[in-house]
């Protein structure tokens, strides 16, 4: 008896379909419970009125999104953010190509010099934006000891406390921490071109240049394309950033969306708007994740 | 010709000179700040190579030093145990059902896979602060405010679908023939995933581990939402404290800074090799 029933049991398990719903089952449960179920109830929320004290919500239909549109902070913000997103993500994947594409050159210590590319990426968000704050800091920063002392400034500055200056003190310390990010990925992908191919191309007369655009860019292209989209979707929603290097400031100089909607859930606890324009970033980043998905799925089968 | 060929030498040399330059030079400066006295870091002209070196600070944040900063000790004490709690718990957790889920994404055929592929996808790409509210609520019906395993539950969730993605990757690259020699011997799909096709996928999984608790490790957010008490907060909650609230002593922040990142920078030193082929794997292969 005990026999039989473990041979039906081990023969469901042999079948695809059920040992494929029996292995998923509590994954998808999770990510269903945790992930799904709060993102449509925050879609429920940015069509609603919502009071946080007496547990009501009442529909309002596209309310908090014109209210959104209306908000100069929400369309300063989603500017910042544009330029910020820009920015890095064309500095970083210059820089990482660059980077790269020095490392690829055989030198000693190539190997050490390639593994500290990994310190960045590694280093935890929170300890990248207080190192930074501290370098910046307006009183003993290390940025203004070094320039100060290579006689590049004349007095100390404070680089947070002007908009412009503390955005792209921003965008500098963001641009450091995921360059090498960048630099492995290009890495990886130029390892893969045999030498061959630049033989030939040198038999052909071209020059270091010429060979950088016709044979190396073409091969290291999708990854680029890759890295574009996934550093765009990264960049978007950065937080930490803002909330301890400068506090969105000064003047909101550096107020980037996810630190805004923060501020205007947890702060002015408008719940509604704060769930409509978090909607706006998503749907941002889900226009980004297609693209990437098309783009993977073009060659071989992804999904 | 060869004098051309020793300045491509040198300029190559020169440039990865000043990469390394560009790479180490703010976290050595972190580093150098927390082996400094306060008296040596806030002079003018600042000297770049402090004249002493002590690890006073990093005993007064494990230890408890004097009175003004025993209140951080504590604090940091917690701290550490409560991320290196989250982090194994949220790594083992995923690991153990996102292996079997990987798996079946993977290797076996059923309806309703692809879906879930795509799911496990993008899910991935939800920004956390579109969930934050709705888990509040949830939280905090569930009487879970304040509590590990919010952050634990919560973590999950994005650690999970990543685990899948990425540990399903490895095992599409696994020859079906390796499997079809096991199943021919008698082995049931499951025990030839377990004891021939997991095996030979170590350093996916390697790398997967690693993954999956710098993540939950270096995470923010919901730390910074989840919790307020010494219960649950979590390094980078405390540290960020540190540079705000404590008077933004900076001495300690770096010094916490620096404890803080020693575990993933650490892992991904040592690890290295798997990590590269895990960015690669997870990253661009899909």
């Amino acid at each position: 008896m005990t026999q039989k029933v473990l041979k039906r049991i081990t023969n469901a398990m042999d079948s695809d379909k059920k040992l494929g719903y029996l292995l998923i089952f509590p994954s998808l449960l999770v990510i269903l419970g945790v992930m799904l179920y709060p993102f449509l109830y925050s879609l429920n929320m940015s069509f609603s009125k919502m009071d946080f004290a007496n547990r009501t919500m009442n529909y309002i239909g596209l309310d908090n999104y014109i209210r959104m549109f209306k908000d100069s902070y929400f369309i300063n913000s989603l500017r910042l953010t544009g330029y910020f997103t820009i920015v890095t993500v064309i500095a970083e994947i210059s820089l990482g190509i660059a980077i790269a594409l020095v490392l690829n050159q055989k030198f000693k210590f190539r190997g050490f010099v390639r593994g500290i590319m990994i310190l960045p990426w590694a280093l935890p968000s929170v300890v990248n934006a207080i190192m930074w704050k501290w370098i910046y800091n307006p009183n003993y920063g290390a940025l203004n000891a070094l320039l100060t002392q290579m006689h590049i400034i004349g007095e100390y500055r404070d680089w947070l406390g002007e908009p412009s200056s503390a955005l792209h003190a921003m965008i500098f310390a963001n641009v450091w921490k995921e360059t090498p990010y960048v630099v492995l990925l290009v890495l990886a992908a130029l390892s893969n071109i045999s030498g061959d191919l630049y033989e030939s191309a040198k038999i052909d007369g071209a020059n270091a240049w010429q060979a950088f655009w016709k044979v190396t860019l073409p091969i290291v292209k999708p990854v680029i394309v890759v890295l574009a989209i996934m550093k765009s979707i990264w960049a978007i929603q950065t937080f930490e950033l803002p909330y301890i290097l400068t506090g969105g400031g000064p003047g909101g100089g550096t107020e980037l969306l996810s630190f805004y909607i923060y501020k205007a859930t947890f702060k002015f606890l408008d719940f509604g708007m704060g769930a409509s324009m978090a909607y706006m970033i998503t749907l941002v980043t889900f226009v980004l994740s297609l693209l990437y998905i098309k783009f993977l799925s073009k060659d071989g089968e992804i999904v | 010709m060869k004098r051309s060929i020793n300045f491509k030498q040198v300029l190559v040399y020169f440039l990865a000179f000043l990469i390394v330059l560009y790479v180490m030079a703010p976290y050595c400066w972190l580093v150098l700040s927390s082996l400094s006295t306060k008296a040596d870091l806030l002079t003018t002209p600042l000297k770049w190579i402090p004249p002493h070196i002590t690890f006073d600070n990093y005993k007064a944040i494990l230890f408890g030093g004097n009175d003004s900063t025993s209140d951080a000790g504590s604090q940091f004490i917690s701290a550490l145990k409560n991320s290196f709690i989250i982090s194994i718990v949220v790594t083992a957790l995923a690991l153990f059902l996102g292996i079997l889920a990987a798996y079946a994404l993977a290797r076996l055929n059923f309806r309703g896979r692809k879906p879930a592929i795509l799911t496990v996808l993008l899910v991935q790409m939800i920004p956390p602060i579109a969930l934050i509210v709705p888990l509040y609520i949830i939280m905090s019906k569930a009487s879970l405010m304040n509590n590990k395993y919010s952050l634990i539950i919560i973590y999950l969730s994005f650690v999970l679908p990543f685990v899948i993605w990425i540990m399903k990757s490895y095992l599409a690259n696994i020859p079906a023939e390796i499997e079809e020699a096991a199943r021919i011997d008698g082995c049931s799909k499951l025990r030839a995933f377990l004891t021939i096709i997991l095996p030979i996928s170590l350093s996916g999984l390697a790398a997967t581990t690693i993954f999956a608790f710098i993540m939950s490790w270096n995470e923010f957010f919901y730390a910074l939402n989840f919790t307020t008490t010494l219960a649950s907060k979590t390094l980078p909650v405390v540290i960020t404290e540190f540079s705000s609230k404590h008077g933004a002593d900076y001495i300690m922040t770096s010094t916490g800074g620096v404890i803080a990142s020693l575990p993933p920078v650490l892992l991904a030193f040592f690890f290295q090799r798997y990590i590269l082929s895990g960015l690669t794997n997870g990253a661009v292969k899909g």
